[in-house]
């Protein structure tokens, strides 16, 4: 389980030619784009499923020009500036979102070493001891692109729509480094193809299964998709930062958000799933023949639509949280129990390590520490002392110890004398206004009614 | 895009024992470093807080760029991380809520300030300088032996093993600062909080409205927030139109709106002034 961290990276580049590395930049950049146009469709489609309506059925073979069809709708469309906007980050941050989400799947290993053009070459643009590292700095970087176009609009939607997406990323970002910490340690290493290539024997999500499902909220998070996309909360935020962008810069943005989704969604496959390697049955077949060659981009796709199923379907069944709510589960519940976990991790770690303690005994413990757990769950509560009575208001004492003082809650004021007078002068008046032939002087002014 | 990313890969060894660069570093020592000085002056002059924050951004990422090219992989992504993801980001965080318009006020309000800025941005210069100048620099041993069990490893060893008391040093004074952070902001709940339940039943029991108020807008005709909206019958809702329109008596006359209906029932024009008693009397519609 505990790989020496020698080798810095398990995938061997050294037979790597300048044109395959363009090759695989350019098939990336066009897998990922047209794994967008896909992903809508696929998104629209499994929702429909979920709403018993077909969804878009109309454009090609099962309607999969749908999106394509709205590409073209886009690009198209009048691109309008806001006169008020901050015209020079107004126009780079659609940019800045675009281009940090193209980055990550450079690192992403899609197979093992396969032969192009007669070079052995892993199926990986390029990896380096801390690419995992690498991938978060692409993403922080990327929600730039989010927080400078709100706030270069404008105009109090988006603005608020980019406040809120800085506050979800920093508390977000915590909570998945942290889950992804563990995995290092497990790993020992943040080099994607060595992250993999420790998965031989078991995928990390499941000795690893906290840090799993913290991953996964974090994941939803970081990509302001549902129940999470209080950036964007069309019912509270019209469309939060991308409202006063329309045309290719919006559609700029659409697409950032799609990648951004692929690339979660690659990143859990990698360092959860077992990456490109095939599921346990298939694996054993033949000697690990569909480990080999280009067998696993299938197992790869395979498990990155998986991911990709989840979050449509999560979508399409969890209710959007409230902004306190989801900031209480990132802040109470995720990056505390992500620490705690990482704690465990470590020590566990540093045992077997440094005491060399057999794994046979690290699972009884555990196992010792679980039954504990169950059985603590089942002992009858102690009875919590009844809540004494809400006590009744107390007089408030204005000079409570000698000093003026503010009245505490629960206290009451006793009855002002001046709001006694004011009302009764105010009585009088409004009778005097009350006779027939005074003049009027509520009138409130004309009333505009609108042409047409 | 993904090619940028090939950088770091061809990168490892750069800086060879001899203490001379690759010329692939050199040339983006001499891109990267006009493009950091112009951002670097943009932080000072710019007039916004915003631009301010982005040309750092900009010399951060560069700087980032710089040490992965000399093989410093690790400190180069974790400055991108840290720096521009997370602090720079708190920073925007507090600067976006000044907004777009607003330039910040070139008035100076400590006396003096620009001559203590002086005075101490020589003194910076000065001990820099001295530093600078009096080094002893050993013989470069390369890149390759410092990142000899990679680079990640070769920097904790550094860290947790070289100089691990200064080390644990900076980590209490990072915990009592978020201690102390936490303990200045703490407030004391006086009262109970309500929790979503008791705030609903709250609502019920004082018999206020329970679902959203009706938008205003006629949507046929009008969508002005001053214009009632209509109920099923056509009468205008009072309370469709905003309450601090309704408080300054800026709504639209709702009964003009209601004669309009009546009008349109009655078969003639909306906007037909109310003139004497129609004498042809359209009672047919």
């Amino acid at each position: 389980m505990l790989t020496a961290a020698v080798a810095p990276v398990t995938a061997d580049f050294s037979q790597e030619t300048w044109w395959i590395s363009v090759i695989k930049a350019v098939v990336l950049v066009v897998f990922l784009l047209t794994s967008v146009l896909f992903a809508i469709w696929f998104e629209r489609k499994v929702v429909a499923r979920m709403q018993v309506r077909p969804g878009p059925n109309v454009h090609g073979p099962f309607g999969l020009l749908q999106s394509l069809a709205d590409a073209m709708k886009l690009l198209f469309k009048e691109d309008m500036t806001v006169t008020a906007a901050d015209k020079i980050v107004y126009f780079v941050a659609p940019m800045i979102a675009v281009f940090c989400s193209l980055l990550t799947f450079a690192v992403i290993p899609l197979g093992p070493v396969v032969n192009l053009f007669g070079h052995q070459t892993p199926l990986q643009l390029t990896d380096f001891p801390v690419a995992v590292l690498y991938i978060l700095a692409c993403a922080s970087v990327g929600v730039y692109g989010i927080v400078l176009g709100g706030w270069a609009s404008n105009s109090t939607y988006p603005l608020l729509g980019s406040v809120r997406s800085t506050a979800q990323v920093i508390s977000y970002e915590l909570a998945m480094g942290l889950s992804l910490v563990s995995v290092f340690l497990v790993a020992g290493s943040m080099s994607t193809s060595q992250i993999v290539s420790s998965q031989t024997q078991i995928w990390w999500f499941i000795p690893l299964i906290p840090a799993f499902v913290i991953y996964v909220f974090s994941m939803v998070g970081e990509t302001n998709r549902l129940p999470f996309d209080l950036p964007e909360a069309e019912g509270e935020l019209v469309s939060g930062y991308m409202t006063e962008y329309s045309s290719m810069k919006f559609a700029w943005f659409f697409l950032a958000e799609y990648i951004n989704m692929l690339n979660v969604s690659a990143v859990a496959t990698t360092l959860f799933l077992g990456g490109w390697r095939a599921p346990w049955p298939i694996s054993a077949i033949n000697d690990g023949m569909f480990n080999h060659g280009w067998w696993p981009v299938l197992w790869f796709l395979v498990k990155l639509w998986a991911v990709m199923f989840f979050f449509v379907w999560v979508r399409g069944s969890v209710l959007r949280f409230r902004y306190d709510q989801f900031m209480k589960l990132g802040w109470k519940v995720l990056i505390p129990a992500a620490l705690g976990w990482l704690v465990l991790v470590a020590l566990v770690q540093g045992m077997r390590k440094f005491w060399e303690i057999d794994r046979s005994v690290l699972f009884g413990a555990a196992g010792v520490l679980v039954v504990f757990i169950v059985i603590t769950a089942f002992l009858p509560e102690r009875k919590k002392p009844e809540p004494p009575p809400p006590a009744k208001p107390e007089p408030f004492d204005a000079f409570a110890g000698g000093y003026p003082v503010p009245p505490l809650p629960g206290q009451v004021l006793p009855p002002s004398p001046r709001r006694d007078r004011q009302r009764a002068s105010v009585g009088a008046q409004a009778q005097v206004a009350s006779s027939p032939d005074a003049p009027s002087e509520t009138d409130p002014t004309t009333p505009e009614v609108h042409g047409g | 895009m993904s090619a940028l990313a090939a950088v770091p890969a061809a990168l490892p060894a750069t800086l060879a024992s001899t203490g001379q660069t690759s010329g692939g570093e050199e040339a983006l020592f001499w891109i990267l470093a006009p493009i950091m000085v112009i951002a670097a002056l943009g932080l000072l002059f710019a007039r916004k807080s915003v631009h301010a924050a982005l040309c750092l951004v900009v010399v951060m990422i560069s700087l980032a760029f710089i040490y992965v090219a000399q093989g410093a992989v690790f400190l180069g992504v974790v400055q991108v991380v840290v720096y521009t993801g997370a602090i720079m980001m708190l920073f925007l965080f507090v600067l976006m809520l000044v907004g777009v318009d607003s330039a910040d006020s070139l008035v100076e309000t400590i006396r003096g300030q620009r001559w203590i800025g002086w005075l101490a941005g020589l003194g910076l210069v000065a001990v820099v300088v001295g530093v600078i100048g009096t080094a002893v620099y050993p013989n470069p041993v390369g890149v390759e032996e410092a990142n000899e069990a990679s680079n990640p490893v070769g920097i904790a060893h550094a860290i947790f093993a070289d100089h691990v008391f200064a080390m644990e040093v900076v980590g209490s004074l990072l915990v009592t600062a978020a201690l102390g952070a936490l303990v200045l902001t703490h407030r004391r709940r006086l009262t109970t909080k309500r929790d979503q339940k008791q705030l609903a039943d709250l609502r019920v029991a004082g018999g206020h409205h329970l679902a959203p108020l009706p938008a205003p807008g006629v949507y046929a005709r009008h969508n002005a927030m001053d214009v009632p909206a209509l109920d099923p019958f056509g009468n205008p809702i009072e309370s469709s139109v905003p309450r601090v329109l309704r408080v300054r008596g800026q709504e639209a006359d709702a009964s003009e709106y209601a004669a309009r209906i009546d009008r349109v029932l009655a078969g003639r024009s909306a906007t037909e002034p109310p003139a004497g008693p129609d004498v042809e009397g359209e009672d047919d519609k």
